[in-house]
């Protein structure tokens, strides 16, 4: 399928994020003058690529910063520094303005209910990006049906309908269609399945792969159900504290795990093996506050690998050649060694 | 004999647009009867103030000297006559025509310009939303009896000013509902994913954020109309209003304090069409808020 909008070539990433920070300043109690220093590290200086065509799946606790890196991607919140090169063109530079930008990226939200207008019929909540980027709102209605019935809403009996007419998995299915409306080539899908019933989960995810086909989509597919994850991403990107621990295809991440963090998150699936049983929960607590994460590696506080080095270094996030990243000590050469060989988890 | 399979084509209903917001909150209204009975008694008070002067039985303006303060009930004068011998019925009937005005009127001024600020500043946020929020603040630290008669003071009397000053007692409260109100919206998902669209500050205000806010900044301000009703028969009470020989309500209430000793149920008519007239505001905007809460 070839796209005129393809500017860099197969080889060039859809997206690359580099060095991405942001900070949520805490603000002094009151005081305008009072100028606390500290801040929600949300995201902490985060790079990863997201190639032609790929499903990137992200994972990760609660509070990690993947809805913050999803928010900013999008641009609805500003970055502190680093930068997004799409398809090869910094995102907000002269050759790809904002506006260009998010007519390739477009999100879907967790929640199909408060992410559609409740005073709007969903084909005119369908319609309306496609009328603001000059579309006449004639054919915009034209292409909102077309893409009600692609997603499986029959636009006679479901067009004129308000949202909260509809089912929590039919919703969903038009957060898509509204999504699609401006043929984007990145969708970032934030938990977009998460609150649904399994059965129409099931059902939805179905239809993300099979609608990737028919328009040639890049999906940044984030969600903490590890199982979704694995069926449905091609590479996998682990976040811990705001930072990414590991990157890797499907398979590495699932199979080979490096990264401590990325063993015990796999660990703490559920076995479908009475044998196998999780006695006991592989990560004990809670993660650490962003506000002061912890010196040198972040994971050391609950990491069974940890040695005092960890505390003082700071791990280099480094590729292998399959292109399986880490950042962890015992993978860095003059550190490995200071390490047990294994450790059982659990 | 191959049997013949009967086919039977369900035809999917047509394109039906389904009801819209507004259709559904009529639709419980009507189902209210405390906001139906407040509906009638303000449509029968509107029509007889337009249509006034066809309705009232005598001049309200005409004195005389040999019937005054008649006791409700006296022939020829049904609701007795005031101080100066003027017919009841024809004064409190013309004298509607003023007090729903000023009512009505400061209210939707102050609809219009406090719902524009309000939205500016919850849209906007940050410093915009600083200065705006703050400035209104100092409006809101004063007591609206007090702001509307030091306004109107400052200005003098007068009915334009009295209109006024009541508009910029309004204008703070509901600007701060508006805002409040366009703050939740403003957070909502579905107005990021219209910037996410590319649409502009404008465009989304208009396609998003109105459709959602206007309705609650309405019903608070139909709660206002009878407040502003109030105020307003109180600045003519205190002759900062409107001036006499104007029939309203208000000012005939202050003129009429004097016969509250010998005609104690003619001098309080005014007050008892000021009061069912702001209960019935009250009522209606009761019905239209519990209409619009239903969780749909």
């Amino acid at each position: 399928m070839t796209d005129e909008r393809d500017i860099g070539g197969p080889r060039q990433p859809l997206l690359q994020v580099r060095n991405l920070l942001k900070h949520f300043p805490l603000k002094g109690k009151g005081l305008p003058f009072a100028s606390a220093r500290s801040a929600v590290r949300a995201v902490d200086g985060v790079n990863f690529d997201i190639l032609k065509g790929e499903t990137l799946g992200v994972v990760g606790e609660s509070g990690c910063g993947k809805s913050t890196t999803a928010r900013v991607l999008m641009q609805l919140i500003q970055q502190d520094s680093g930068e997004l090169v799409f398809d090869g063109e910094t995102v907000g530079s002269r050759a790809l303005p904002l506006r260009q930008f998010r007519r390739q990226t477009q999100m879907v939200f967790q929640d199909s209910y408060s992410s559609l207008n409740p005073r709007m019929t969903i084909e005119d909540s369908i319609a309306f990006a496609p009328t603001v980027h000059g579309v006449t709102s004639r054919e915009a209605n034209t292409r909102a049906r077309d893409l009600l019935a692609r997603v499986g809403l029959q636009p006679e009996r479901f067009a004129g309908r308000y949202p909260h007419e509809l089912s929590g998995g039919q919703r969903q299915r038009v957060n898509i269609a509204r999504a699609l409306a401006l043929e984007p080539r990145l969708v970032i899908l934030d938990e977009a399945v998460s609150a649904l019933d399994k059965s129409v989960e099931a059902q939805v995810l179905n239809l993300l792969l099979d609608l990737k086909q028919e328009f040639g989509l890049t999906y940044l597919f984030i969600s903490h159900d590890l199982n979704v994850v694995r069926f449905i991403s091609d590479r996998v990107l682990v976040m811990y504290l705001g930072q990414v621990v590991e990157i890797g295809s499907s398979d590495q991440v699932f199979d080979q795990p490096k990264h401590p963090y990325t063993r015990a998150l796999l660990k703490s699936m559920p076995s479908m093996d009475p044998l196998q049983r999780t006695m006991e929960a592989p990560l004990a607590g809670d993660p650490p506050n962003p506000i002061n994460p912890p010196s040198g590696c972040r994971f050391h506080t609950r990491c069974a690998y940890a040695q005092p080095v960890c505390r003082q270094r700071t791990p280099m996030f480094a590729n292998d050649d399959s292109g399986h990243g880490v950042a962890c000590l015992r993978y860095e050469a003059d550190t490995a060694s200071l390490f047990a060989s294994e450790v059982s988890y659990a | 004999m191959p049997a013949t399979i009967a086919v039977v084509s369900i035809n999917p209903p047509t394109h039906k647009r389904s009801r819209g917001h507004w259709a559904n909150v009529a639709a419980r209204i009507v189902r209210n009867p405390l906001a139906m009975i407040a509906t009638l008694i303000l449509l029968t008070l509107i029509f007889i103030a337009v249509f006034a002067p066809w309705i009232m039985p005598t001049d309200p303006f005409a004195t005389s000297m040999f019937t005054r303060l008649k006791p409700i009930g006296t022939p020829a004068h049904f609701f007795g006559t005031d101080e100066l011998g003027r017919d009841m019925l024809s004064r409190l009937i013309l004298g509607g025509r003023l007090s729903l005005f000023m009512g009505i009127t400061p209210v939707l001024t102050a609809f219009v310009i406090g719902s524009g600020l309000g939205i500016l500043a919850g849209y906007a946020g940050g410093f915009i939303n600083t200065i705006i929020m703050r400035t209104i603040d100092v409006l809101y630290a004063f007591p609206s009896v007090l702001l509307a008669i030091a306004l109107s003071g400052a200005l003098g009397a007068g009915i334009v000013n009295a209109l006024t000053s009541l508009t910029i007692v309004f204008i703070p409260q509901i600007a701060r509902i508006a805002e409040s109100v366009t703050t939740q919206v403003r957070r909502s998902d579905y107005v990021d994913a219209a910037r996410a669209s590319g649409a502009n500050a404008f465009t989304i205000v208009r396609a998003h954020v109105l459709g959602n806010v206007l309705g609650p900044i309405f019903v608070y301000s139909t709660s206002l109309i009878s407040v502003s009703m109030i105020l307003a028969s109180g600045l003519s009470f205190l002759g900062l209003g409107v001036k006499p020989p104007e029939p309203e309500w208000g000012l005939m209430l202050n003129t009429l304090r004097t016969a509250i000793y010998s005609q104690p149920w003619v001098a309080a008519l005014p007050g008892a069409f000021i009061f069912i007239t702001s209960i019935s505001f009250n009522m209606l905007s009761d019905g239209l808020r519990s209409a619009m809460e239903v969780k749909q």
